[in-house]
């Protein structure tokens, strides 16, 4: 209790959970998808597929010997007819596999529940799986569950805050499939070795808690599995916020969950492992919300990895208007994509189309230091300060404002009468933080 | 196809600057009614050439400085409202434009205008006008009953019906008998500048603004505390220095001005304290009967450095902590 009181800074943006009661709906059949090898943090997959191969679903099509990666798979049966390196909205290029659907969505022979005999043997199912972070961060989910010696987990905490505007992929995932969350997260202690779970969400999703606390029940978990109730506020879902309001540890600056013996998965991961374990059938769909002003009809949908967002939005009802913005992820940490024609990625979890209404961004006016970014920063932050210092390439004073421990929610701008691009300039002060830590160990490369 | 991209967030709350000063103004309107009641319709007189002045000069000034157009952020009302505020409603009015001129061109716009301002353009201005025009600022007057400035509108709008008399501290410093009481003080039946004089009014304005969360109650308290402490040691009388004089405008409305107090709230106490105690300094030792602007002025000055020394310590220890750990 005492935890929600003290961190409780950040924003509250229109929920605009428009989409909550509506049951996710399956989308199968998709003439192309559009695979691209680098969908997590880390090391991106050599295709080990080539042009005119026939694959099928859940087929192995692309894998790293790097243990930061995550191998990925076919997500609908047919023919491989491009391999290819495409110009991501980002600048970045990056290997894409194109794969024409034969209607038939095969499941491929490979595809069967693994033989777990061990703490190795789990992990190394879940790397097989090509699971990720769903939460958005997409970190290979296999790396964060072998934390480096003596940093072992003692705590489980499962993000279901789900506190981005727009998103309720989650909400729908733990009212439709609460039981399969559960023993996700059973079968991740029980290999793991973690005693004890917490599942922090937000108090306005009370019947998913519900839920959630009637299949902990079920299953007998009751002393080992706790469902806690966060208060409704953005970014209550972001780590290192939920980590000390469901357990009260501070993940220290520069840290990782694991310096505070805690690990963290996304409800939806936990759900997915759980699958993976009783089918075999690797990451190749994922739950998203469809939104924002431009869509017809909004709603969760579950579609082939891969798939094109507008080949998604028609399949449900099509565009209401021509979108202005396109949203990989929710209004307050989603990227903006500079065209639609891309195939979803493991770690989405909404696409937003915002009418030329919605994208238009606000001008800029000087600050008039009001110090609202101060007041809702998570991160305590000074935000006029750094966005100061960046504009003007200081880089003692971005050290000073401790401008790396941003995590960029959003709050900020969001706030900012003034309407100040502050995350856009702090992203640009991290750079040169970045680039002038990379100069100075060059330089010190050269000296040697 | 012409997607915008840009950087997240996409949303934007509501809250404009413009919309900020516009509640700064509705808060400030309470003392004004008040104000004209005792003083006559010469308090609109004398509000309407500085805000018509103080918007005329930014609009000049940026015009000639080929920046864009800022009048419509309202700052400059606010400027000249406040600016207003804080001379006698019997200020000849060509005084009142020098001000602006000083508030508006002198000390916001060649600073760069709105937000790099390092002091306050309405304090400055007051003390600019009343170092230069000390008999013309100095001419404090007081209706000669409560209401009855409004009773003739010729003599109302020039102010020919007020009388002399002195502040309520100009008498405590001369050693007067004949003090207003507390009721009178809070009300605002007394001479005085013509938005100080309501401590009700002003009051119930500084806690709208509070309310709306849009000033923090941190430097409006310190301040007063810190006036109180001087007060008390020298063996005054707390109340009557808080609620007579400019206190509770400056603490409020003039203190709290964003752009040139402090950011974080150990910042704003650390602020308020020294324009309280520079006050009493001021009132109780020095040479003047008032120290409010003077105080927030040498406040002013100092915020930067106030900033500097109180950057939040970030969630997680910052950069100190993780190097300690390694
Ligand atoms: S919220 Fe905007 S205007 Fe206010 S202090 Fe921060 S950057 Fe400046
Ligand atoms: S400074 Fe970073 S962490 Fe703080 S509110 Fe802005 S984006 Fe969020």
């Amino acid at each position: 209790m005492i935890h929600n009181l003290i961190m409780r800074r950040g924003v509250h943006p229109d929920a605009s959970k428009n989409t909550s009661e509506l049951p996710t709906i399956r989308l199968e059949s998709f003439a192309k998808v559009q695979i691209p090898m680098s969908m997590h943090i880390g090391a991106p997959c050599a295709p080990c597929a080539s042009v005119g191969d026939q694959v099928s679903v859940g087929q192995k099509i692309g894998d790293s010997p790097a243990f930061m990666s995550a191998p990925i798979h076919a997500s609908i049966s047919g023919k491989v007819t491009a391999v290819k390196k495409v110009v991501s909205s980002s600048g970045s290029s990056v290997e894409v596999v194109e794969i024409e659907s034969d209607g038939l969505n095969t499941i491929h022979d490979s595809v069967k529940p693994p033989v777990i005999e061990s703490r190795a043997d789990f992990i190394k199912a879940i790397r097989e799986s090509g699971l990720v972070g769903l939460g958005g961060a997409s970190f290979p989910t296999h790396v964060k569950m072998s934390p480096p010696p003596g940093k072992e987990p003692d705590i489980l905490v499962i993000n279901a805050a789900e506190c981005e505007p727009f998103i309720t992929a989650d909400y729908r995932h733990i009212l439709e499939h609460a039981d399969e969350i559960i023993e996700g997260i059973i079968s991740t202690m029980n290999w793991l070795g973690i005693p004890k779970t917490v599942i922090g969400i937000e108090d306005n999703k009370k019947d998913a808690a519900g839920l959630l606390r009637f299949q902990i029940g079920k299953s007998g978990a009751s002393d080992s599995i706790r469902v806690k109730l966060l208060k409704t506020i953005y970014p209550q879902g972001a780590e290192k916020p939920l980590i000390f309001n469901t357990t009260g540890r501070k993940v220290p600056t520069g840290g990782l969950p694991h310096d505070v013996h805690v690990m963290v998965l996304n409800v939806a991961t936990v759900r997915y492992v759980a699958r993976y374990l009783k089918t075999g059938m690797p990451l190749v769909r994922k739950h998203l919300t469809i939104d924002g002003s431009a869509v017809a009809r909004p709603c969760n949908v579950t579609a082939p990895i891969g798939s094109f967002i507008m080949d998604i939005v028609d399949q449900i009802g099509g565009v209401k208007q021509s979108p202005a913005k396109v949203i990989m992820g929710g209004p307050m940490m989603g990227v903006a994509m500079d065209r639609d024609n891309v195939g979803i990625l493991k770690a989405n979890n909404a696409i937003l189309l915002f009418d030329a209404n919605d994208a238009a961004i606000p001008e800029e006016s000087p600050c008039i230091r009001c110090s609202k970014c101060i007041d809702v920063c998570p991160m305590n932050l000074m935000p006029t300060g750094i966005d100061a210092a960046a504009r003007a390439k200081d880089l003692e004073d971005l050290v000073r404002f401790n401008t790396m421990d941003c995590i960029e929610c959003g709050c900020c701008s969001y706030i900012c009468p003034a309407k100040r691009y502050l995350v856009q300039g702090i992203r640009m002060g991290k750079q040169l933080l970045r680039d002038s830590e990379a100069k100075k160990k060059a330089a010190v490369k050269g000296e040697q | 196809m012409n997607l915008k991209v840009s950087s997240s967030p996409h949303i934007r709350a509501f809250g404009t600057t413009g919309r900020v000063m516009l509640n700064v103004i509705a808060a400030l309107i309470p003392a004004l009614g008040v104000s004209t009641y005792f003083f006559g319709l010469r308090v609109l007189v004398v509000v309407s050439v500085t805000i018509a002045s103080c918007v005329i000069f930014e609009y000049i000034s940026r015009k000639i400085m080929k920046r864009d157009n800022t009048i419509t952020d309202l700052s400059a009302v606010v400027t000249g409202l406040l600016l207003a505020f804080t001379l006698s409603p019997a200020t000849p009015l060509w005084i009142c434009v020098l001000g602006a001129f000083v508030a508006i061109v002198v000390a916001k716009q060649m600073f760069g205008g709105i937000g790099n301002n390092f002091v306050n353009p309405a304090i400055l201005a007051r003390i600019v006008l009343a170092v230069s025009f000390p008999v013309q600022i100095g001419s404090w007057k007081i209706a000669s009953a409560p209401g009855a400035a409004l009773s003739n509108f010729a003599d109302s709008v020039s102010g020919a019906d007020l009388i002399s008399s002195a502040t309520p501290l100009g008498m405590l410093a001369s050693g007067s008998t004949e003090l207003p009481t507390y009721l009178e003080l809070f009300l605002g039946n007394r001479a005085g500048s013509l938005g100080e004089v309501s401590v009700i009014a002003l009051l119930l304005g500084g806690i709208y603004l509070i309310a709306r969360g849009l000033i923090k109650i941190w430097i409006p308290i310190s301040f007063c505390i810190g006036t109180v402490i001087i007060v008390l040691l020298s063996g005054g009388d707390p109340m009557y220095h808080l609620i007579s004089g400019g206190l509770i405008l400056g603490a409020f409305f003039m203190a709290t001005d964003y752009v040139t107090s402090p950011l974080t709230n150990p910042g704003k106490i650390i602020f308020g304290l020294g324009c309280g105690l520079i006050t009493g300094l001021i009132r109780i030792y020095g040479n003047l009967p008032e120290g409010v602007a003077f105080s927030i002025l040498i406040m002013n000055i100092v915020t930067p450095h106030i900033d500097k020394l109180t950057i939040p310590v970030p969630f997680g220890g910052g950069k100190k902590h993780a190097k300690q750990k390694a």
